[in-house]
């Protein structure tokens, strides 16, 4: 059985949305507890969701 | 005075880009049934198009009267037979490989924006069922295509204005004009992508090449987002390109930890190192550029094709809403997505800047030994 | 993937290869090296300058407690050359007090002895006169009186009896 690209491609997105609000929850979380550090925490933020970002579209760009 | 010059540098720019020719359209094959684009099929074949690099500057079509508004590109290709250079207008906006240009010893074709060198012999292009050219091949394409076109504007843009922020610091230690948007920006560059990313022995070596990077993504995602239409950093080669010399420089600057830890790290049994050499090689030389050049060229890729789709809601809502609400809701969404795409566009350059520094970063750090 | 090797343009690859490498050049050449070298010279600058008015501040303080030192000093000083300059006046005072009483004693003593000496001087010579001036009396009388016997007899028993006096 094929799977077809779109579904692929939903599953994808599914995983890598679950991914980018588990770090943005967790970043607004800890700017909340100390927004002191809320500049560091939102540089490491897009950095880690840069990575994630990569590695989506990566798989897109490979299932496509 | 150099701010001065460079207002008078667009505005000529701006002027050429006004006073283009308009030429008759040959044997067009797209849009034969219709006279505009209206079919959600011609559509995706337009943002398709748009997205893919192209040969010729090309602002608007008139289709009903099959005229083209637009100025035509040098095509500069190395075929078999040796370098040929000639105008883009010879192809007549054929897209399909239905107009030959016969440059005397080789034929050349384009086919979806790419140039292809007929066989010998042949005369007219054969497709397969796949619509695969069968009796062409492609050519290496140095053309001023509309990117080139892009970079060299981005790159002016570049130069002029950073060069009057230098010049601006000859007459005193605050600069003026231009200069003062443009210093925050350099200040943010080194103080906070450069600077923590990889330490302050070392950062000022890499300067010239994350400050170039950055001001050239960003201006060219800006660029863009303008109706100019151009979109050089979605096109994989340009941002392949980018992700390279990021490998480059991080290969060549590697400190001699950076290559002992990779290929032989340390305080891990001794099985489990080549394991993790392979492991870390893969990363730094296939995965970690891989990821830049893809998030940069699917990032923008998408921001284009949806800042386009939202445009066409115009065309393909118009049934349901009506000429007015169709357009009033394409424009509020598009309207909303090319602000996101403005913070984007600095995004993207903030964010491979800063991976780049990051990958400079690991590779030029000196561990304590422990 | 296969589409995207597929749009993937060597050429446009070179292109771009070539425009960034002049580009980074140009722009570290002429852009970049002296942007960030006045940079880090206007930087280095407005540190250079904070630490030299920390320093003047440092500078200023110091003299301050000099100065106060100083002050301190100059008037402890002036108050030791008053009360010295005081002490002197009253011993002079007294000095003085002193010897005019010595002299005043002195002159005093002297006219004592002086007016004990005139004194003297002035009785032995009454007496002198007035042991003389009883010879003559006693001359004239005893020349009147012997020409009458009785009366000098008379006369020399008064005498006596007045001579006993003295």
């Amino acid at each position: 059985m094929v799977i077809p690209n779109l579904v692929g491609a939903g599953l994808i997105v599914l995983g890598g949305g679950l991914g980018l609000g588990q770090i943005g929850g967790k970043a607004m979380e800890s700017i909340a507890r100390q927004p002191e550090a809320a500049g560091k925490i939102q540089t490491a933020m897009i950095i880690i969701g840069a990575l994630l970002e990569g590695l989506a579209f990566g798989a897109l760009i490979l299932g496509s | 005075m150099m701010a001065k010059q460079s207002i008078k540098f667009i505005v000529v720019f701006l002027l050429v880009l006004v006073s283009f020719k308009s030429f008759a359209d040959g044997g067009s094959s797209h849009h034969e049934k219709g006279n505009v684009i209206d079919t959600p099929q011609e559509i995706k074949d337009h943002i398709k198009h748009h997205l893919k690099d192209s040969h010729d500057f090309h602002l608007f079509s008139d289709n009903a009267a099959g005229k083209h508004y637009g100025f035509s590109l040098p095509v500069i290709v190395w075929t078999s037979k040796g370098l040929k250079t000639f105008m883009s207008s010879a192809f007549h906006h054929d897209d399909a490989g239905h107009v030959v240009v016969d440059k005397g010893d080789v034929k050349l074709t384009k086919i979806h924006s790419k140039i292809y060198e007929l066989n010998a012999g042949a005369t007219a292009v054969t497709f397969d069922d796949k619509h695969h050219a069968t009796n062409a091949h492609k050519v290496l394409d140095f053309s001023i295509t509309k990117s080139v076109v892009g970079m060299l504007l981005a790159g002016v843009l570049m130069f002029l204005g950073f060069v009057t922020l230098a010049k601006g610091y000859k007459k005193g230690p605050i600069p003026t004009g231009i200069g003062r948007l443009l210093e925050p920006l350099v200040i943010y560059v080194r103080d906070d992508i450069a600077r923590p990313n990889i330490g302050e022995k070392k950062y000022r070596k890499f300067m010239g090449f994350l400050l170039t990077v950055f001001f050239f993504i960003w201006i060219l995602n800006l660029l863009g987002l303008t109706p100019l239409g151009f979109n050089v950093t979605g096109q994989i080669a340009v941002t392949a390109c980018l992700a390279i010399f990021t490998v480059v420089i991080y290969l060549f600057s590697g400190s001699k930890d950076f290559w002992a830890h990779t290929l032989w790290m340390p305080g891990v049994p001794v099985i489990l190192r080549p394991v993790l050499a392979v492991i870390e090689l893969v990363g730094f030389l296939l995965i970690k550029p891989f990821s830049l050049l893809v998030r940069l060229f699917a990032n923008m890729t998408a921001g284009h094709f949806v800042v386009m789709s939202l445009i066409a809601l115009t065309i393909t809502l118009k049934e349901s809403f009506g000429a007015v609400g169709s357009t009033g809701m394409s424009l509020v969404l598009a309207l909303f997505i090319s602000v996101i795409e403005v913070l984007v566009a600095f995004l993207q350059a903030f964010i491979f800047t800063m991976l780049s520094s990051l990958f400079i970063g690991m590779a030029v750090e000196e561990h304590d030994h422990h | 993937m296969e589409m995207l090797l597929n749009d993937f343009s060597p050429g446009l690859f070179i292109m771009q290869a070539v425009i960034l490498v002049i580009l980074i050049f140009l722009m570290a050449k002429f852009a970049w090296r002296p942007i960030l070298n006045s940079l880090s010279e206007r930087e280095s600058g407005i540190e250079d300058a904070l630490k030299a008015a920390e320093k003047a501040k440092i500078d200023m303080e110091n003299l301050q407690a000099n100065n106060a030192k100083l002050l301190q000093e100059a008037r402890t000083e002036r108050e030791e050359m008053l009360k010295e300059a005081r002490e002197m006046k009253t011993k002079l005072v007294e000095d003085a007090k002193t010897e005019a009483n010595e002299t005043a004693a002195n002159m005093i003593a002297q006219a004592q002895a002086a007016i004990e000496g005139e004194k003297k001087a002035a009785i032995a010579d009454l007496k002198a006169q007035v042991s003389n001036l009883s010879i003559d009396i006693a001359e004239k009388v005893i020349r009147t009186e012997l020409s009458n016997k009785d009366k000098q007899v008379a006369l020399v028993e008064s005498m006596l009896g007045e001579a006993t006096l003295n």
